[in-house]
């Protein structure tokens, strides 16, 4: 007989009682934390949907009336810059960016894991201590290499450094993935006689794809959010969102609901991949360490 | 008679052998191929340029006077050291990133517990609580600056006044600390994910044998959880450390790196894009290499331990 069941019944429920008293007590706590961090973000939502007379009060405004001209002069419809070429080349420069990471991690990441080369624990290590290496070390030679060869404001320079922000966390996340397809089921397919190209699209693909999707997204989200390569190597035409953004730091109050509107805008793609691969996010962020 | 019985039926255990065996020496090239493209990228985008940076910051090269370029030695490092704004720049970056990282490590670690347990719309919380670091960070830096902390509109002093409180200008009164905040909402949510995995990861028939044996939930956090969220404690610290020694977004949106907020990232910028002072601004960027590789060394020994448990268990 062991000890719990020993105990009266009459104390187990008590303690169990109490306890259940508590969670709901961190629960209701746990979701006041919650709504303390979001509130920030509400609250800029809210301002987005205020003309700008409601929008710079105080006290707040809760309950003033909601209009879209936030949004409409966010959009240059009061005759300021256009942000669409801006967010074109946001698009540009994630999109193109994170199909070149796929094209250059997904080979590598195949050597590390399926048919691991010798010591790929140091080839790993190599790529992740670039990740260490901070992007201020090497901003002046590649702004003096641009401005030599005429590309400067060049969206495809920002491709090409957006690439290598993010191949590093890319080939470990892609390891951590491909390292999951069990060995066995590609030796069984060999036997069968299946060719390298059957074996990579039969077999690896549908067992690697959702990380592979996780892997692209947080690529999308880095190149998206990406300020200080933008802001020295891009000027007018090639222009990111984030840089666009920055031409509201100095503007006062009476823009309040266009920088709200601005600011929610340029961070909805990344908010709907961030909240659709949230668990993802943290492995990728962790190079995969974290399962 | 047996020899050639059993010759036979060892046939089909060669048969998928390819014919000709291809040189060991080309079968090597064959599985590291794959990795090349990889490597040659990161190395020419990645390593040239700090090579270049590292030779940059001998010369004394004002880019707006090109012809009086020359070859210093160490004096860069040593005017980024000796220069009070300088050095108040390397001294605000420890001071940022350590504040930054205890900060949301504490705040994230205390989440992460409240969500390990089951409540109702635990889901929801979860999801409320991740969106301040979904927000693009100029976003949020703008946010910070125009949307809570201004003085005469913004959020915080809104709420204060149906207090009664104070109105203070937050980002002239404590310009380190308006920084440190809105850093602190951002990457709370990223350690308390971190935190979460941890948890989430917990020997759980562990546990219920402890509280069988009449241990406490304060006992069970101090000698089962807190060892073993010991290595994701550290991993949270060391990457956010990566993250947030190379800020530059908050720094340059909230204060300009005015009133003692310059961080090195922003010096970097600042002394080569607005003073054009290239030895300088390499001999800035290489020191925040250095710190770099300090904590990198750090976290390479914590993610390699992380790394060598799991080779252990395949």
């Amino acid at each position: 007989m062991s000890a719990t069941a020993a105990r009266p019944a009459a104390v187990r429920t008590e303690t169990g009682r109490a306890r259940r008293k508590a969670g709901a007590g961190l629960g209701l706590v746990a979701w006041l934390a919650g709504i303390v961090f979001f509130l920030p973000i509400a609250w800029m939502a809210l301002t987005s949907f205020h003309s700008e007379e409601d929008a710079a009060t105080n006290p707040p405004s809760f309950a003033a009336s909601l209009t879209l001209d936030g949004y409409r002069e966010f959009f240059g419809a009061d005759g300021g810059a256009s942000p669409w070429p801006a967010l074109a080349n946001s698009a540009v420069a994630s999109i193109a960016s994170t199909l070149l990471v796929l094209v250059l991690a997904l080979p590598a990441a195949y050597a590390l894991s399926i048919r691991p080369v010798k010591k790929w624990t140091d080839v790993l290590f190599f790529f992740l201590s670039t990740k260490m290496l901070p992007v201020v070390a090497g901003l002046l030679p590649v702004y003096l290499f641009a401005k030599n060869t005429d590309l400067l404001d060049n969206i495809w320079l920002l491709v090409i450094l957006y690439t290598s922000m993010n191949l590093p966390i890319a080939v470990w996340m892609m390891q951590s993935f491909l390292a999951e397809v069990p060995v066995a089921i590609i030796e069984a397919a060999r036997v069968d006689g299946a060719r390298l190209p059957t074996v990579l699209t039969r077999v690896v693909a549908p067992i690697a794809l959702p990380g592979i999707a996780a892997t692209s997204l947080i690529c999308f989200i880095f190149s998206w959010n990406e300020l200080l390569f933008a802001r020295v190597l891009t000027g007018v035409v090639a222009e990111t969102a984030p840089v666009f953004l920055t031409g509201f730091i100095t503007s006062q109050g009476l823009f309040l609901a266009k920088v709200c509107a601005a600011s929610l805008v340029i961070s909805l793609p990344v908010l709907a991949a961030g909240f659709a691969a949230q668990d993802k996010l943290v492995q990728g962020l962790s190079l995969g360490a974290v399962k | 008679m047996t020899a050639t019985t059993t010759a036979p039926s060892a046939a089909p255990d060669h048969a998928p052998a390819p014919v000709r065996p291809p040189s060991p020496r080309l079968k090597a090239w064959a599985t590291r191929a794959p990795l090349l493209p990889a490597l040659i990228f990161m190395i020419a985008v990645t390593q040239l340029p700090f090579v270049a940076t590292l030779v940059i910051s001998f010369f004394d090269w004002n880019s707006l006077y090109p012809d009086a370029r020359r070859f210093t030695g160490f004096a860069n490092y040593g005017d980024v050291l000796g220069d009070a704004d300088l050095r108040g720049s390397v001294w605000t970056t420890i001071l940022l990133t350590v504040a930054v990282v205890l900060a949301s490590l504490v705040l994230g670690l205390a989440l992460a517990l409240l969500l390990d347990r089951r409540f109702k719309g635990r889901g929801v919380v979860r999801t409320l609580l991740i969106a301040p670091f979904l927000v693009v960070p100029v976003a949020a830096a703008l946010l910070w600056k125009h949307v809570l902390y201004n003085p005469e509109y913004g959020l915080l002093n809104g709420l204060l006044h149906y207090v009664g409180g104070p109105q203070p200008d937050w980002i002239s009164n404590t310009p380190l600390l308006a920084v440190e905040a809105a850093l602190v909402w951002q990457w709370t949510p990223f350690m308390m994910l971190i935190l979460l995995a941890g948890l989430q990861s917990r020997d759980q028939q562990q546990i219920e044998a402890a509280r069988v044996d009449g241990a406490s939930d304060w006992q069970i956090f101090v000698h089962l959880t807190l060892p073993h969220l010991r290595r994701y404690l550290e991993l949270g610290a060391l990457l956010g450390s990566i993250y947030i020694v190379q800020n530059f977004d908050a720094v340059f949106t909230l204060t300009s790196g005015g009133l003692g907020t310059a961080n090195l990232p922003y010096t970097v910028y600042q002394s080569f894009y607005q003073a054009h002072e290239n030895g300088l601004a390499s001999a800035a960027g290489v020191l925040v290499v250095i710190g770099s590789i300090i904590i990198a060394t750090f976290a390479l020994r914590v993610v390699s331990s992380l790394f060598r448990e799991e080779a252990g268990r395949a």
